[in-house]
């Protein structure tokens, strides 16, 4: 049984999120608890995966139709799909749990069962790219997380189809544009699998259509990840959308993007290509470097807490590009524990930015005053995730940049040095700024509290199905914090080519 | 909203073309074994049978054949028959969508077994695309508005 | 430089409409002429994969009366056109069609609401 893992993991939520539509037309009720069947199977199926990978010591490979590869199409799991697998199961079983309050708050109840559809859809895409080893069932897999991400993020506010219109043009320009590059790799070797274009690519390493073809995979998996130039669709759509599938997609999707980056740059593209034959990782530095200076300039100016957010996404993505850049042992592993971290992070502040616009209704951060009063539980959430941001041992995301730092040292890249220190400083004021106005109040209104009617202090309003995912993600990232030297020594020792 | 306009001579075409059009979707269903066609091709066809009945007669007459929930249901049935063919496999043994071991059930040869099994399968195909494409077609003129405008025609 | 351009021709035809859909999506300002220029661009990709399966001379890659002959069939496969793009490029028309049909969803619920499909004026409707 364990053998059928890796097929069962993107299987499952595909045919249970057709079972939620079915079950949607006669009770609407039973949605959300097969959306969380679904995915506590998922979770136990990751875990099967990754605990057959550590005992086997190398990658699973299932051939799909028992065809073999090069013909076939073939799952491919090593270490570091395994890790990813089981960071992207649990942060979307918690934020399943976590949406259910969320969007019948705010979306129409005869909608619930199409979004609970579109969120199992979304999840099997994710772990289907996270899982397969061709890169054509990539690209199909990619078309069917982005399309979910579309219609799910039409359902928001005012402003969001035009969000959502606006993220299928550019979505399209970077899923095609993967498409392209898959052509390319075709033309030149014949085969679409991974592990076999690897073997067949270093005869055409010097010609100018690889060259291409890297040029179109760059570009059209940096649109999907939200890479500097290509960012503009994200702070519309991730804002717009409905608390909870910001929640959902903020965190998994662009970090699964940052996966396909490594797996196309350091296993389809053997590494002495990336590194040492074009330079691929200087220009993937700087526009690392300009990015993260960018996104922290545009998140100083926002007043909105998601939408300075979504340009934080940006700016970690930069910080997983840094550690590319670095192109040694440190910064790849680094860049892989950022993206483990970045995942349970970003759903930290994201479920806390839902859970505040569900009890007071409003995003700014300019009304957060006396909040500390209202909703602690919630605030104490914050504060765990900022701090891991802003990067305060022994949280994790202390970890993912002291290795980024070193590998960018090692590397004698001093401008990225400089970058990471600066945003470090840039995300202190920016977390602080949101902490202060919440947690103190001005002198004055001390003698007369009880007299001007500020609210007493009592506990969240928000329901305990909200609060306790957000509590079980912030005890994720103390936990990861705390074993991140087994994690960095039995998995992503083993994730990084050894070429490296 | 397409309006209802008696026009004779459309109405006798569409009503003579229909079936051959269906028809000829489950041929190109049954042929893709051996020559272009397939499920996706042959579900385009059938539902563009589907399509033209507006287009010629009334929305009503298409709605009430295709309501919301006839939608949803063929749709996930097609995905169903699809995946459902796929863990029968896994069941009896072999990998995802390893039709061979369909020859424990189907009394053929294992060569044959991967034969049915695909005509099985873009049976599924077929089914959910047709539904899909209907679907988005009445979407699209009703404004989203697939079930409310049914109910009010039947007050 | 003639002769490639006479040669190669499906690679310049490609280009061509790539550069078009491209443009389209990016200058236009109705945001149906942008859709349509996302379908060109689309169409092209599924243009280029077709074309570069194509050989001279080849037959289409359907074996004639081969139905139950099994292993004792040779065949050479030098003499028909690669069809595996072929199938690669209908999963690509399934994604296209897909993506035109929510675009369009998309489109309606935007003039609903807004009363317009140029790009400006909704900018516009949403700042105030």
């Amino acid at each position: 049984m364990i053998e059928q893992f890796p097929v069962l993991i993107v299987v499952t939520p595909l045919i249970l999120s057709f079972v939620v539509n079915v079950a949607g037309l006669w009770n609407r009720r039973l949605c959300f608890y097969i959306v969380v069947v679904a995915l506590a199977s998922c979770v136990v199926f990751s875990l099967g995966i990754l605990k057959t990978v550590l005992t086997q010591g190398e990658p699973i490979r299932y051939s799909l139709g028992n065809w073999q590869p090069p013909w076939g199409i073939e799952y491919v799991i090593d270490h570091l799909n395994a890790l990813i697998l089981v960071s992207v199961a649990v942060v979307a079983l918690l934020v399943a749990v976590y949406a259910k309050r969320s969007l019948e708050q705010e979306i129409h109840e005869s909608k619930i069962p199409q979004v609970y559809t579109l969120f199992l859809l979304q999840v099997t895409g994710l772990l289907g790219i996270t899982a397969t080893g061709d890169l054509f069932n990539l690209y199909v897999l990619l078309e069917i997380a982005s399309f979910s991400a579309y219609a799910v993020i039409a359902m928001g506010e005012r402003g969001a189809d035009f969000a959502a219109f606006r993220y299928v043009i550019f979505g399209t320009i970077g899923a095609c544009a993967y498409l392209l590059g898959t052509g390319y790799l075709y033309i030149l070797t014949g085969s679409l699998n991974m592990i076999d274009v690897a073997h067949l690519l270093p005869q055409s390493f010097y010609s100018k259509a690889l060259l291409v073809g890297l040029a179109f995979f760059m570009v059209g998996v940096g649109i999907k990840m939200g890479i500097f130039p290509l960012h503009v669709w994200l702070p519309d759509a991730y804002t717009l959308a409905p608390s909870a599938v910001s929640a959902l997609l903020a965190p998994l999707f662009t970090k699964v993007g940052a996966y396909v980056i490594i797996r196309i740059m350091f296993t389809v593209f053997d590494p002495a290509f990336s590194i040492d034959l074009y330079p691929v990782t200087d220009i993937v530095g700087w526009l690392a470097a300009i990015g993260i200076l960018f996104a922290c300039i545009m998140a100083l100016a926002q007043s909105d807490l998601k939408r300075m957010l979504c340009y934080l996404i940006v700016a970690e993505m930069g910080y997983i590009l840094i550690g590319l850049a670095s192109a040694n042992r440190l910064g790849l592993t680094g860049a892989i524990l950022h993206i483990v971290n970045d995942m349970f992070m970003m759903a930290c502040l994201f479920t806390v930015a839902g859970a505040i616009f569900y009890q007071t209704g409003t995003r700014d951060i300019y009304q957060f005053r006396y909040l500390h009063r209202t909703m602690p539980i919630t605030l104490a959430v914050f504060v765990v995730g900022a701090l891991s941001v802003i990067g305060v041992p022994p949280l994790c995301g202390f970890f993912s940049k002291w290795y980024l730092l070193l590998g960018a040292i090692e590397a004698k890249q001093w401008a990225l040095v400089v970058v990471l220190l600066i945003s470090s400083l840039i995300y202190a004021v920016l977390f602080f700024r949101v902490i202060e106005r919440a947690y103190l109040e001005p002198r004055e209104d001390h003698s007369h509290a009880s007299q001007k009617g500020h609210p007493a202090p009592t506990l969240d309003k928000v329901p305990l199905s909200m609060l306790a995912p957000m509590v079980f993600i912030a005890a994720g990232i103390i936990l990861l914090g705390i074993f991140s030297g087994k994690i960095i020594a039995h998995i992503i020792e083993f994730a990084i080519p050894a070429a490296l | 909203m397409i309006r209802h306009q008696e026009d004779i001579i459309i109405q006798t075409i569409c009503r003579m073309l229909i079936p051959f059009m269906q028809v000829y979707g489950l041929y190109v269903l049954a042929h893709g074994h051996g020559s272009p066609g397939g499920g996706f091709q042959g579900g385009c066809i059938f539902a563009a049978s589907f399509i033209l009945m507006p287009i010629a007669y009334d929305l009503d007459k298409a709605k009430r054949r295709f309501a919301e929930r006839r939608t949803i249901l063929f749709c996930s049935l097609g995905v169903f028959i699809y995946a459902g063919i796929g863990l029968l496999c896994l069941l009896l043994g072999g990998n995802f969508l390893d039709y061979g071991k369909l020859s424990a059930i189907l009394p053929v040869d294992p060569v044959m077994a991967r034969y049915y099994g695909i005509a099985v399968i873009e049976t599924g195909v077929q089914i959910t695309v047709m539904a899909v494409m209907v679907s988005i077609f009445i979407n699209l003129i009703t404004s989203g508005r697939h079930e409310e405008e049914m109910r009010n025609t039947h007050d | 430089m003639i002769d490639t351009l006479f040669t190669h021709y499906n690679y310049w035809v490609f280009a061509v409409l790539l550069m078009i859909g491209l443009y389209s999506m990016m200058a236009k300002n109705n945001l149906m002429k942008k859709l349509i220029g996302m379908n060109i661009f689309q169409w092209a990709i599924i243009l280029y994969f077709i074309s570069i399966g194509a050989k001279r001379g080849a037959q289409i890659p359907i074996v004639v009366g081969a139905h139950g002959q099994g292993e004792n069939l040779a065949i050479h496969a030098a003499e028909y056109i690669n069809p595996l793009p072929h199938v690669l490029m209908l999963t690509a028309i399934v994604v296209g069609v897909a993506t035109t049909g929510i675009s369009l969803a998309l489109l309606i619920a935007i003039y609903k609401r807004y009363n317009t499909i140029e790009e400006d004026k909704i900018i516009e409707a949403l700042k105030k």
